[in-house]
């Protein structure tokens, strides 16, 4: 008996134990919150005649949308009109994302230049955008644009087929006639040889030493592969200029001026916190680096792409995923000026028609959390890429 | 933001509102000695702020008529701006008592949001505005037109039903605020704007030069625009119904606000006498005192008084009552109130 009770004793007071059992009360506790919020939530909705579930997805939509990637109509359903929203979003983070990466970066360095005036200019950009809040700054883009830009019959135009007035720029579209499909095949094609190719290089000077002029090489092969395939089946591409015809231009690809000064603010705020992100990563890499592959003879475009900007990345990789994530998310300040985002679109038309405003917004959050947690993955990928090999 | 933050706020309100705990709007209204009044951010007429922040309009008298049947006092209501997509969840979610922000009342809003339309205290329709350098005299020379509208409204989906129903394609642009629609407007990102009539009448005041546009004839939808309460409380709902009824009932019976008091004392018509509290007892069905509807005649006015003055044509909106629907139903109108008794 005494050993038994000693058993269970050491039992209940062994630290282990002890742990497992608040982790299980804990997950418990919160199970249990969550069943009461839902079957709550639910009580509540039946309670006061809300409608819920989700079969409004499948019903139409009967509004429209003025910029769609894909086909869409009045008599469109709500799912649709979820996808346009979810194309328009990513549409804008993905252009902004690209550009704020490249002003970002190009500030990031003129602010550790050795000119004055550069440096300067640099630092003015950063101190200036990244402390004025983005609503503002998309107002101002909006506004500005909208005010500078003449009305449809006094449009800017370039040779007859660029036009740019307060509805938009219009350009030509491409048309791709009969046989093109085969120019696409090739240019998929050269694109993965063109990956061997790099994949190969880096082996082949990892094992020997000897370096190999791969961005040439496939830039070379892709180009002249796109054209001679291009030749090679009679030109089946054909333009569809932009005409005037009433109010606005009809035919082309039409960029609407919510985008542009959307997109415009977003790379902007976002690339003066980039700037930063790669100013510290540049930094942070010792100058003792420097001075080492300046003694062995190195030059000045190889030390930096050789030496500095791989330790670099290491530093900026991280922050530069958060930023991402911000413009991700910022985006949806669109419906301040009439970009038909997922918040515009969705969260707003479409909440409003149904009322069903927990299953929209729940489906919204999830879209956000999604982008950000892929935008994270690829660039923890990127980020392992890039690690020094044989670095933990 | 502000819009994410209250849509966010009402969600968590109705995920996290105990059940079925909650008393009679009416009695909660009177233990706290004020009720919440939804109203729009601005439109001239229906419910706009002046300078130091009072807030006037047709919109904003149905709810001084309702603090007026439960307080005798009009002003005993703390009025809440709203954007149009964040109303429903406001009342919802009972930051409000009463919504009163020119609301079309529809199927859809009555049967599946969880809302009760308390009647209607405007006829509307929409329409479109256009610059009158434009040349466009009517709407159905539109086609391939951009339009200004803002979002969360009717508006959407009847210019929608609109173009579709006549063949002609558009451009819509579509904004969270109305103000920025009109900003949008007037830059000319947009050759058309397309709201509520009685909305364009009011929003034009608000354009750089409001003489150089022009509303078009046609009325392409059908707006009854009222007060919403929450599903569920018929006292409340009650409350809010018959003090409208009473504005309108005490126009058809030539009760207005200047000459309640002495009428009142000289009628010997018993609708007048009900009207002005003398008979009949009808503050006890509707929990209220029985001076209820000549508080509201004589602190707020009859539904003419409330017209003219803040929509009338000698206002800034100036929209003509005769010949409306919005004329009593003795002028040919289509307003009518079921009687107060």
């Amino acid at each position: 008996m005494e050993t038994d009770k000693s058993k269970i004793g050491s039992f209940i007071f062994n630290r282990s134990v002890q742990g497992v059992f608040y982790q299980l009360i804990t997950l418990g506790l919160v199970a249990l919150g969550i069943y009461y919020i839902v079957t709550n939530t639910a009580r509540n909705m039946l309670e006061r005649g809300l409608a819920s579930g989700f079969h409004f997805l499948g019903v139409e939509s009967q509004f429209d949308i003025g910029m769609t990637l894909i086909e869409y109509s009045p008599t469109s359903t709500y799912f649709d009109s979820f996808i346009v929203g979810l194309l328009n979003t990513l549409l804008v983070a993905g252009i902004g994302i690209l550009f704020a990466t490249i002003i970002g970066f190009t500030v990031g360095i003129m602010r550790l230049s050795s000119n004055w005036l550069i440096a300067k200019i640099a630092e003015a950009y950063v101190e200036i955008l990244r402390n004025i809040p983005l609503l503002l700054q998309i107002f101002f883009w909006y506004f500005a644009v909208l005010r500078a830009l003449p009305k449809p019959k006094q449009s800017l135009e370039l040779y007859d087929s660029f036009f740019l007035n307060n509805r938009g720029l219009f350009i030509p579209d491409t048309v791709f006639g009969e046989g093109s499909s085969i120019i696409f095949y090739m240019l998929w094609l050269t694109i993965i040889i063109s990956i061997g190719i790099f994949i190969w290089a880096k082996r082949r000077q990892n094992r020997t030493g000897e370096r190999f002029p791969a961005f040439y090489v496939s830039t070379a092969l892709i180009l002249g592969t796109f054209f001679i395939s291009l030749a090679a089946t009679g030109f089946p591409v054909s333009f569809e200029y932009p005409e005037l015809k009433g109010f606005n231009f009809k035919g082309g690809v039409k960029l609407i001026p919510e985008l542009v000064a959307l997109t415009f603010a977003l790379a902007m705020y976002t690339a003066s916190f980039i700037a930063e992100v790669v100013r510290g990563g540049i930094m942070a890499v010792s100058k003792g680096q420097t001075e080492a592959a300046k003694s062995v003879g190195l030059k000045q475009n190889l030390i930096l792409r050789l030496i500095i900007i791989p330790q670099a990345l290491r530093v900026i990789v991280p922050p530069l995923t958060n930023q991402y994530l911000n413009l991700t998310k910022n985006s949806s300040l669109a419906a301040a000026i009439a970009y038909p985002d997922l918040v515009l679109v969705f969260a707003g038309t479409a909440l409003m028609q149904t009322g069903q405003a927990i299953e929209i917004i729940g489906m919204v959050m999830g879209v956000y959390l999604f982008l950000s947690l892929f935008t994270s993955l690829i660039m923890n990928l990127f980020n392992r890429f890039m690690k020094v090999d044989g670095e933990r | 933001m502000n819009t994410i933050r209250n849509t966010f706020l009402g969600l968590v309100c109705s995920v996290l509102m105990v059940p079925a705990a909650f008393a009679g709007t009416l009695d909660t209204v009177k233990s706290q000695g004020f009720f919440n009044c939804g109203v729009s951010q601005g439109v001239p007429g229906f419910s706009n702020p002046d300078a130091d922040g009072n807030w006037s309009g047709i919109d904003v008298d149905v709810c001084r008529a309702v603090s007026a049947a439960i307080f005798g006092d009009p002003d005993k209501v703390k009025y809440v701006p709203l954007t149009a997509k964040e109303r429903f969840t406001a009342l919802q979610a009972g930051e409000i008592d009463v919504l009163s922000r020119n609301t079309t009342w529809t199927l859809s809003r009555d049967a599946q949001i969880g809302l009760e339309f308390a009647g209607v205290n405007f006829y509307d329709g929409q329409g479109f505005m256009v610059r009158k350098d434009s040349g466009i005299a009517s709407a159905m020379e539109l086609d391939g037109a951009s339009v200004c509208t803002n979002l969360g409204t009717t508006t959407e989906l009847n210019m929608a039903d609109f173009f579709r129903a006549n063949g002609m394609a558009y451009e819509p642009v579509v904004f969270e605020k109305a103000d920025e629609v009109v900003n949008a407007y007037d830059e000319g990102r947009c050759d058309t704007y397309t709201t509520d009539k009685s909305g364009l009448a009011a929003q034009r005041t608000k354009l750089a030069d409001p003489d150089a546009h022009v509303v078009l004839p046609e009325t392409i939808s059908k707006e009854p625009l009222g007060p919403v309460v929450r599903e569920g409380d018929g006292d409340w709902a009650d409350v809010v119904r018959w003090s409208l009824n009473a504005m309108i009932e005490a126009e058809e019976f030539g009760l207005t606000q200047s000459n309640a008091k002495t009428e009142c004392a000289l009628t010997s018509n018993p609708v007048v006498a009900r009207l002005c509290g003398k008979e009949g007892g009808t503050g006890a069905g509707l929990n209220l005192g029985d001076s209820w509807s000549y508080d509201i005649v004589t602190m707020v006015g009859n539904y003419g008084d409330v017209y003219e003055k803040h929509v009338g044509e000698n206002t800034p909106v100036g929209l003509a009552r005769a010949g409306s629907p919005n004329a009593s139903y003795k002028d040919g109108g289509v307003l009518y109130a079921p009687p107060a008794r």
